[in-house]
């Protein structure tokens, strides 16, 4: 007996992103979409930046988590279109970067205020930070620099 | 010779080429921010190359992957533009160009998401995304670096001197070129050269640099009749870990 489509999301909501483990990839808005294929699990991911090293990690991840709680028979497929957009961040996902300190992405294309003290006098340090989907802002009122999730 | 493999190679020998010239920087670049940014532009540009040199392999229909064209053919088989494979030179040079590449990249991926293949459309929509924004930092650093000081200005003048007869090749086409625009699948190269030189000529400007007026252009690159002696010397540090050590994995 397959265990049905939203127990499976919700195993799923469980699985840290690997560079960002606050959020989980379905937070991040990567899988997209899950279906049984008689005892075979299929399971639909779109990377983020097309070169991020994360990809190959987090459906290793994504396999493990879901063998754990016994689906044995799984697939993982690339799937490249349409291209992943910072539009598909969840609320929650959303809430929890700017808790974990990272400003989540907002259409204007900045940062809406400091993670740390929520001022808005920022200014951007580098349009590309520590991972594919991150810039760098540093914020000038608590002088703190902090991670921007670009909009992408 | 399948024209779709030829035109998919050429892709994939670009964003592969220049993505290796530009991980060289990495622990180098002059300030931290300008190294991770490197880094980054290099990922993109190797994760284009995946998809570009994987759906070259499916088309082939022999079995090779991305990986195995990317490590195990030799220079006469590469189909990059000449440009792409010129060393580095200074940060300066590195940046120019970047971004003559990055303009023509945006224009071209900019008819690619409209593809009759829609296995090209698909990778072009997602590289086009990326090289939205890989485009407006390299202009940005190009005005800031030829509109700043007088040695940083002298230098972006020199790259540029340096870099432009490698443009031309950009907008040159071949049978393989005539082939993909009458399937719908690409562009006639030459039609890109109005918004490239749009979009070029507003950043360079910009960045208070000359054009140089002689339009002499290298060529060979994109078909691989004549490569310059730097190719060579790349594929060695790339391929010689999986040409000494086949099959090679971790």
């Amino acid at each position: 007996m397959n265990p049905d489509l939203d127990q499976i999301w919700q195993w799923l909501a469980t699985v840290p992103d690997p560079e960002i483990p606050v959020i989980s990839v379905v937070d991040l808005g990567i899988v997209r979409g899950v279906a049984w294929q008689g005892d075979t699990l299929e399971i639909s991911v779109t990377p983020t930046y097309s070169g991020c090293p994360a990809t190959t990690v987090i459906s290793a991840d994504i396999t493990t988590a879901l063998r754990q709680k016994g689906v044995d028979h799984i697939t993982i497929k690339q799937q490249l279109s349409p291209p992943w957009t910072t539009d598909w961040l969840s609320d929650t996902g959303r809430e929890k970067l700017q808790k974990y300190g990272i400003a989540p992405p907002q259409a204007s294309g900045r940062p809406k205020n400091c993670p740390q003290c929520h001022s808005i006098d920022l200014e951007k340090i580098s349009q590309f930070g520590s991972t594919p989907c991150k810039a760098l802002w540093r914020c000038k009122a608590c002088l703190e620099p902090f991670d921007y999730f670009k909009c992408h | 010779m399948d024209p779709l493999f030829q035109f998919l190679l050429r892709m994939g020998d670009n964003t592969l080429v220049l993505g290796h010239r530009v991980s060289e920087w990495c622990g180098h670049a002059p300030v931290l921010e300008e190294d991770i940014a490197l880094a980054n532009t290099a990922l993109d540009l190797i994760g284009q190359t995946q998809m570009w040199l994987g759906l070259a392999g499916e088309v082939e229909g022999k079995g090779r992957s991305a990986d195995d064209i990317a490590f195990l053919r030799d220079v006469w088989d590469f189909r990059n533009l000449l440009l792409l494979e010129l060393p580095n030179g200074d940060f300066g040079q590195t940046l120019m160009r970047q971004f003559l590449f990055d303009a023509w990249h945006s224009v071209q991926l900019g008819h690619l998401i409209n593809s009759s293949d829609p296995r090209v459309a698909e990778i072009a929509q997602k590289a086009a995304k990326e090289v939205a924004y890989q485009v407006e930092r390299s202009a940005d650093t190009v005005v800031g670096l030829g509109d700043g000081t007088a040695e940083s200005h002298v230098r972006m003048q020199a790259a540029l001197d340096y870099l432009w007869p490698y443009v031309g090749e950009m907008f040159q086409g071949d049978t393989v070129d005539l082939a993909m625009k009458e399937q719908g699948i690409a562009p006639d190269p030459a039609s890109l050269r109005d918004d490239f030189d749009a979009l070029a000529g507003r950043v360079l400007a910009q960045a208070t640099l000359t054009i140089p007026q002689d339009n002499y252009t290298q060529q060979g690159g994109k078909t691989g009749a004549r490569h310059t002696e730097h190719l060579g010397h790349i594929l060695c540090q790339m391929q010689w870990l999986q040409r000494a050590y086949p099959g090679a994995n971790w």
